[in-house]
C-alpha cells in the first residue's frame, strides 16, 4: 500500500499546481477516446487469448488419456480379432477401459460426411476400439508390439500425431492474443506520448514562465503527467466496461466447439480486464513523464 | 552573490558579449545601459542562468554555474527575482495566483502566505486587482505585478529588464521608487534600461553604478550620468 501512495497522490493531484497549465479543451477528449478504444480492443484480445488457452487445455486434457485401435481384417475374422484385441487391452497396464465402437456409433460418426443412410454393414469399414487410459497412462510402444502379435491388422493411434499440432495451434493463438495486447499497449503509449509532446509544445510559454520562477522539471512534468494519467484511467475504465459488456453479450458455446464459439471469460477470468484501467494509467504516466522530461531538457 | 568573470557569449557564431566581468554584491545597485541589441538582455540571462557562457565563469551564490544541474539552477532562480519587459505571466491565472507562482513551484504553502501576498500587492498598489487576469491589466500594473512576483520569495537579487519600457514617466518613477525601497532592504539590484532619465532620477536617491555595453564589452558609463 505504501508503494501505491505516490500514485494515489499523483491521481488525487494538487488543484493549485494543476491550474498552472491552462485547460486543453477537446484534445483531452481525444486522449480519453484513445485510451477507451485501446481498452475496448484489449478486452477482446484478452478474451481471445484466454479462450485459446482454455481450448488448448481442453484438447490436451480430453485427448491425453484416450487412444483408438483401428482394426482392418477379413469379414470372417473381424469379431475374433476384436475380441483378441479387447483381451489384450484388458491385461495391459495403464488401460482403464476399452470398448468396441458399435455400428450405430460408427454410422453417427460418418453421418456428417455421408448422410444418414450409409449402409455401414455392407462397407469394408475398419472396427474402432476406444481405449481410455488411467492417470498413469500406458506404454503405447509395448501395446503396439503385443497387438502386432495378437491381431496383425490392428493399428494403435494414441492421438499424439494430430493432438500436438492442435495444441500448438491453440498455443500460438494464445501467444498472438498476448502479442496483440502488447502492441495495443505500445500503440497507446505512442499516442499518449505524441499528445503529451503536442501539449508541451503548445504550452512552451507557460513552461518558460515556470522555469523562470524556479520550477523544477519534475514539478512541470507532474502537471502534465497528472492530466494524461487521469484521462487514460477514465478512458480505459469506460472502454473496459464497454468491452466487458460486449463480451458478455456474445453467444455462449462449449469451448470444444472452437475458439470463436468459446470466446469470452469464465469465472475468475472476468477479473483480468479490471487490471486494464490501472495498467493504462501506468502506461500513460510513464509515456508522459518520459516525453515531458525529454522536452523540458531542451528548455532553459 | 552573482559573479561573472571574463564571460563571453556567442550565438550561432555571432559574438554577443566578450570578456565581461561583473560582481553583484548585497545592497548594490547597478544600471546597465546600451543601445538596443547591445546585449543587455543576454547579460541578464547569464545572471539568472537562462544562458550559459561560451567562455568564462559564472558563479551564483558561490556555486559555479558550469557545475549546476537543472534542479540546482531552478533552486538558484528562487533566490533571484526577475522582471521582464513583457512581464511573462500565465494569462489564464488571476493576478494573485501569478504573483504567488514562485511560492507554489517552490512547494511552499500558498494559503499560509495569503497575508504576505496581500501586503505585497498593497505595497505595489494592486490590492484591488487580485482577481484580474493579466490581459486586463494596464502596462504599469503588469510591471508592478511582475515586480511583486519577483520579490515574493524574498530574493537576494532583483534583475529587471527594461522595467519601465512600456509605461509613462510617472509610472516609471513609481517603479523606480519600489526598486529603491528594495535596495534599501539590502537587495542587490541590476536594471537594464536605455532610459537615461530614469538613471538620473535613481542617482538622486541611491548610489547606483552605471555600466554600459559597447562593442560587446562592459564599461563604466561616462560622467554625464
Amino acid at each position: 500500500m505504501r508503494r501505491l501512495a505516490p500514485l494515489a497522490a499523483l491521481l488525487a493531484g494538487d488543484a493549485r499546481a494543476d491550474r498552472v497549465v491552462p485547460p486543453s479543451g477537446f484534445t483531452a477528449q481525444l486522449t480519453r477516446f484513445t485510451a477507451g478504444a485501446m481498452a475496448f480492443l484489449t478486452v477482446f484480445a484478452l478474451a481471445l487469448s484466454l479462450a485459446a488457452g482454455r481450448l488448448a487445455d481442453h484438447w490436451d486434457e480430453a485427448l491425453a488419456r484416450t487412444a483408438t485401435v483401428r482394426l482392418s481384417a477379413a469379414e470372417g475374422q473381424m469379431a475374433a480379432q476384436t475380441e483378441a484385441i479387447l483381451e489384450v487391452l484388458r491385461t495391459t497396464p495403464g488401460v482403464a477401459a476399452a470398448r468396441a465402437i458399435t455400428d450405430e456409433e460408427q454410422r453417427a460418426l460418418l453421418e456428417p460426411w455421408f448422410g444418414p443412410d450409409l449402409p455401414v454393414d455392407t462397407l469394408p469399414l475398419p472396427r474402432l476400439i476406444e481405449v481410455t487410459e488411467t492417470e498413469a497412462g500406458m506404454d503405447a510402444e509395448a501395446l503396439r508390439f503385443r497387438l502386432a502379435g495378437e491381431a496383425p491388422g490392428a493399428v494403435l493411434d494414441d492421438h499424439s500425431r494430430w493432438r500436438r499440432p492442435l495444441i500448438e495451434a491453440a498455443g500460438r493463438l494464445r501467444l498472438l492474443g498476448w502479442l496483440a495486447i502488447g502492441l495495443i499497449g505500445a500503440a497507446m503509449a505512442a499516442m499518449i506520448a505524441l499528445s503529451a509532446h503536442a501539449a508541451l509544445a503548445a504550452n512552451a510559454r507557460v513552461i518558460a514562465v515556470l522555469r523562470l520562477v524556479g520550477a523544477r522539471d519534475a514539478f512541470i512534468a507532474r502537471a502534465f503527467v497528472r492530466r494524461f494519467t487521469r484521462r487514460a484511467l477514465e478512458g480505459a475504465a469506460a472502454g473496459m466496461a464497454l468491452g466487458m459488456l460486449a463480451v458478455a453479450l456474445l453467444p455462449r458455446a462449449d469451448a470444444a466447439a472452437g475458439v470463436l464459439a468459446g470466446l469470452g471469460f469464465r469465472g475468475t477470468d472476468w477479473l483480468v480486464p479490471l487490471l486494464l484501467p490501472p495498467i493504462s494509467a501506468a502506461v500513460a504516466l510513464a509515456a508522459t513523464r518520459i516525453t515531458a522530461m525529454r522536452v523540458l531538457k531542451g528548455i532553459t | 552573490m552573482i559573479e561573472l568573470e571574463d564571460v563571453s557569449h556567442s550565438y550561432c557564431g555571432a559574438q554577443l558579449l566578450s570578456g565581461i566581468s561583473l560582481r553583484l554584491q548585497p545592497g548594490s545597485f547597478h544600471f546597465l545601459t546600451g543601445p538596443s541589441g547591445a546585449g543587455k538582455t543576454t547579460l541578464l540571462k547569464l545572471c539568472y542562468a537562462e544562458l550559459r557562457p561560451t567562455r568564462g565563469r559564472v558563479r551564483l551564490f558561490g556555486a559555479e554555474l558550469a557545475g549546476m544541474d537543472r534542479d540546482a539552477v531552478a533552486r538558484t532562480r528562487r533566490r533571484i527575482g526577475v522582471v521582464h519587459q513583457d512581464c511573462q505571466f500565465l494569462d489564464h491565472l488571476p493576478l494573485a495566483e501569478n504573483v504567488s507562482l514562485p511560492l507554489l513551484v517552490a512547494g511552499r504553502d500558498v494559503a499560509a502566505e495569503a497575508e504576505n501576498l496581500r501586503e505585497l500587492l498593497a505595497w505595489v498598489g494592486l490590492q484591488a486587482q487580485t482577481d484580474a487576469l493579466p490581459p486586463q491589466l494596464s502596462g504599469g500594473e503588469r510591471q508592478r505585478a511582475a515586480l511583486a512576483r519577483a520579490v515574493i520569495m524574498d530574493p537576494d537579487v532583483i534583475l529587471a529588464d527594461e522595467p519601465t519600457g512600456n509605461v509613462d514617466w510617472e509610472m516609471s518613477l513609481r517603479i523606480l521608487q519600489l526598486l529603491v525601497e528594495l535596495n534599501r532592504m539590502g537587495k542587490a539590484i541590476l536594471v537594464a534600461t536605455h532610459d537615461l532619465n530614469l538613471i538620473r532620477a535613481a542617482k538622486a536617491q541611491v548610489a547606483a553604478r552605471v555600466l554600459r555595453i559597447k562593442e560587446q564589452q562592459l564599461q563604466q558609463a561616462g560622467a554625464e550620468l
